[in-house]
């Protein structure tokens, strides 16, 4: 167990850059996932599960802590400078919300305005690369994409920089969304092809988007937004006028799954905007909290199911999409699974878009009156933000938020933490032409309901089990499944711990603090890692 | 577009599980000041309130502050000349002018450059007519604009409108006592602990969201004996151990005596058995049952126990 701090790293960085960063061939990611993780979900399914099985049920009491490493945030020490800002916005303490990419013995992680690659054997830094930023918003950042020895990072000022996996050299940077119509962009590209997917997000009533850039110079290939922008645009009978439309939101917050065969790229989209008050008509603001597929060499849509219609929360559904191909009905099916931050759970066939399965996962969800004909949950008006008050399941931060879910296939079940919390939404902005953005309503927590880790069996949405955490607010920042037949999630209370995926039951735990990203895992000289986070520090455990 | 198909499994049993506390996990967390805004010496109290706010240093908020003398101009010219179709705060008028606050022109003009083809009549077709207005009326306009911009608040909100908040009492008192009869003198009194809530709590949104949370907060509020946590802890053997909740997760739970000190106590599985009592439980399991209404005659109830 070893800490290194800066200053003994200079002098190791010349031999361990001989030493390491081999790359990644796109089509390694096309393989099921095991001995790296070479994605922001490990692999293109979104199931967050490794075909490891060193760590088992049996043998995950014998985890051990090889090394954690803090790293930190900024323009000091020896660091790579990029950014066309003045750089003098203080950079905070980092905090790890991104899932590392494990790479040939590297890792590479990333928060906002910074990367680091890191010795995945003992900690050390290898190379830090720092972004000066021209402002926005600096929520988090999700993590890296990868194309050969190329990286790509998303900066909150919303460039996509490209830098050299060895050397951390910045290769380019090209623009993404404009900062000045107040965009800011939080998501981890993903590298299909020759495609680098970049989303982005906005507060202010600026219309969602997704992009396609070149791996190779950074070119834009396509770019497909979410919500009609022009005359005869599908979706359009869905809001009162165009201005509407094209300032209706429906971000791209969160990285999406792949199928290769359809060549479809699936993906949630946010709220509409504004997103609490009047000023949408009263149609289903397409193609808001919605999940979308589109093809990844043309940015076509090819389908879309609407998982929040009319949203009046704040409950984007740019939740992970996790592709499952397995048993439905007495066939098999391939599928897209997905519990949206509005408490409901979702099966589609990823194929054609066809609705398959829409159930309530979270216990107290209770704005729904029952299901709209298209097989999504119809809105109560009722509880939308109303003058004297309106009390609602979930909270606007969802039942759950932007933390990826796992899926089991041994256990045949889906993952996610619920948070069952209410708010009283009052409406406080009562002009007729509806606020703007987040604005116009006052939000006031009033207690819990119970907060839970859930396992939904894909084939019926029920509840398979649910495990509770007593001190509230876990999941942490994410789930990890493994053919180990072990679920690992942060706590809440300051633990990673490792579950019986069949019935929730806790195996093991490290007290390391509160767990902010979801666990990473892979083989190395032999021995499987598990890596994850807490704030500014990674912890990296192993079987010896 | 959109495939319908059969519907398959919905709705789930309620499963009661105690719990403490809850937060939004939605992003707009703790963040340094706005520091640009900060260094342009910019003084004004929206300021201090985005400061307070998430990182909110779009170029619209890092925008130094307008010359006064031109703002001023700028805000009769835009009276005359652009508020019945714009809207007097910008957010679009009753003719069918866009919102200003959130237009793509808007937030990238920097001194009117933008602004002026369009004053000048290259959007007649969309229905916005030339305006004859001279270039540095343009700009003082642009000025204005962009200062009214400058305050809008955080995650895309407008200013605040001066308006005044909406009185939020909607209800019927006579039928919230009614509720308050059946459902709330097992453990308050109108006449007792609650004598005189709407006098200590004179805001009635406020006392709303009190009553409904069990506290301030959902952290008890008018009585400190009540919102005290505690745990009991029992062994095996029959030893048991008690005191107030500091922390509790699937392995330990801890406590503080009577004394003051500590007690951690390892948890595995069922043992020992681990007994929480919360005093604001109760008010927690009636979070969903409440109906709106039900929420309002209450508060409406209350309000009169001054």
């Amino acid at each position: 167990m070893r800490i290194h701090t800066k200053f003994a790293i200079s002098l190791f960085v010349p031999i361990a850059l001989m030493a390491q960063g081999g790359g990644l061939e796109p089509s390694d990611m096309l393989k099921p996932l095991k001995d790296s993780w070479p994605t922001y979900n490990g692999d293109y399914t979104g199931r967050r599960y490794s075909l490891l099985t060193q760590i088992d049920q049996t043998t995950v009491k014998n985890l051990t802590l090889g090394w954690f490493t803090k790293v930190a945030a900024g323009n000091g020490g020896n660091v790579i400078v990029g950014g066309e800002g003045t750089g003098n916005f203080p950079a905070g303490t980092a905090s790890i919300k991104a899932s590392a990419l494990e790479v040939d013995g590297t890792i590479y992680v990333s928060t906002p305005d910074n990367a680091w690659a890191i010795d995945a054997r003992d900690g050390r830094e290898l190379w830090h690369y720092f972004w000066k930023t021209r402002g926005s918003t600096h929520i988090a950042n999700r993590g890296l994409g990868m194309w050969h020895s190329y990286l790509f990072l998303e900066t909150p000022d919303n460039y996509l920089v490209s830098l050299d996996s060895k050397t951390g050299k910045e290769r380019w940077h090209k623009e993404i969304a404009d900062i000045a119509q107040q965009y800011f962009s939080t998501p981890a590209p993903v590298v299909i092809g020759n495609h680098v997917i970049a989303g982005t997000g906005n507060d202010i009533d600026a219309p969602g988007f997704l992009s396609s850039f070149d791996p190779e110079t950074g070119a834009l290939q396509w770019k497909h937004y979410t919500v009609p922008m022009n005359p005869g645009d599908p979706g359009l009978d869905t809001w009162p006028s165009l201005d509407r439309a094209q300032h209706g939101g429906a971000q791209t917050w969160i990285p999406g799954a792949y199928d290769p065969e359809a060549n479809l790229y699936i993906f949630g989209t946010g709220n509409p905007t504004p997103a609490y008050t009047p000023g949408r008509g009263e149609g289903d603001n397409l193609f808001t909290c919605s999940l979308i597929a589109v093809n990844v060499d043309t940015g076509k849509m090819a389908w879309y199911f609407q998982t929040s219609p009319h949203d009046m929360h704040d409950w984007d559904s740019a939740q992970t999409p996790v592709l499952v191909d397995g048993m439905f009905g007495g066939k098999p099916r391939k599928m897209a699974l997905t519990a949206s931050r509005n408490g409901f759970f979702f099966v589609v066939d990823r194929v054609t878009g066809e609705h398959l399965i829409t159930s309530k996962y979270g216990k107290d969800t209770n704005w729904s009156t029952g299901l709209n004909k298209f097989g999504g949950p119809a809105r109560d008006p009722g509880k939308d933000p109303s003058i004297g008050g309106s009390i609602v399941s979930p909270t606007a931060g969802g039942t759950i938020n932007w933390e990826p879910p796992a899926f089991s296939p041994e256990a045949g079940l889906f993952f996610t933490s619920e948070n069952d919390a209410y708010s009283i939404f009052y409406l406080t902005d009562l002009d007729p032409r509806g606020s703007m953005g987040l604005g116009g309503k006052e939000e006031v927590s009033v207690g819990n309901g119970g907060s839970f880790l859930t396992a939904i069996d894909y084939q019926t949405g029920k509840i398979a089990w649910r495990h509770p955490y007593p001190q509230g607010l876990g999941g942490g920042g994410g789930m990890l499944a493994t053919a180990g037949k072990v679920l690992f999630a942060g706590d809440g209370g300051g633990n990673i711990v490792a579950h019986d995926v069949f019935t929730g039951a806790p195996l093991w735990h490290s007290k390391i603090g509160r767990v902010t990203n979801a666990p990473q895992t892979y083989l190395l000289d032999g021995h499987q890692y598990l890596l994850v986070a807490t704030g500014d520090t990674l912890w990296s455990f192993l079987l010896y | 577009m959109q495939a319908s198909g059969r519907i398959v499994g919905v709705a789930l049993a309620g499963i009661t599980i105690l719990l403490i506390h809850m937060s939004g996990q939605t992003p707009p967390v703790a963040a340094p000041a706005n520091q640009a805004r900060a260094a342009t010496g910019r003084g004004r109290a929206a300021a201090a309130a985005d400061a307070a706010r998430a990182l909110a240093t779009f170029p619209a908020q890092q925008r130094p502050p307008g010359d006064p003398a031109l703002v001023a101009r700028g805000k009769t010219i835009y009276g005359i000349n652009c508020q019945s179709c714009h809207g007097a705060d910008l957010r679009g008028g009753d003719l069918g002018g866009p919102n200003l606050l959130r237009s793509q022109v808007v937030l990238s003009d920097q001194n009117g450059e933008l602004i002026l083809p369009i004053i000048q009549g290259a959007r007649q077709s969309n229905g916005m007519p030339a305006i004859s207005m001279s270039a540095d009326d343009v700009k003082a306009t642009a000025t204005f604009i962009h200062e009214i911009v400058g305050s809008s608040k955080g995650q895309g909100a407008p200013p605040d409108s001066g308006a005044p908040p909406p009185n939020i009492l909607v209800g019927d008192a006579a039928v919230g006592q009614k509720f308050f009869t059946e459902k709330c003198t097992g453990c308050h009194s109108a006449t007792g602990d609650l004598q005189g809530i709407a006098t200590r709590i004179p805001d009635a949104k406020t006392l709303q969201n009190r009553w409904v949370a069990g506290g301030a907060n959902g952290r008890g509020a008018t009585n400190p004996d009540r919102r005290i946590v505690t745990v009991t802890v029992t062994q095996p053997s029959g030893e048991k151990v008690e005191g107030r909740l500091i922390r509790i997760d699937d392995f330990l739970v801890t406590l503080a005596n009577a004394d003051g000190t500590l007690t951690t106590i390892r948890r595995d599985g069922d043992q020992p058995k681990v007994e929480v009592k919360d005093p604001i439980q109760p008010h927690r399991d009636l979070l969903g049952v409440y109906t709106d209404k039900n929420l309002h005659d209450v508060t409406a109830y209350l309000v009169t126990l001054k």
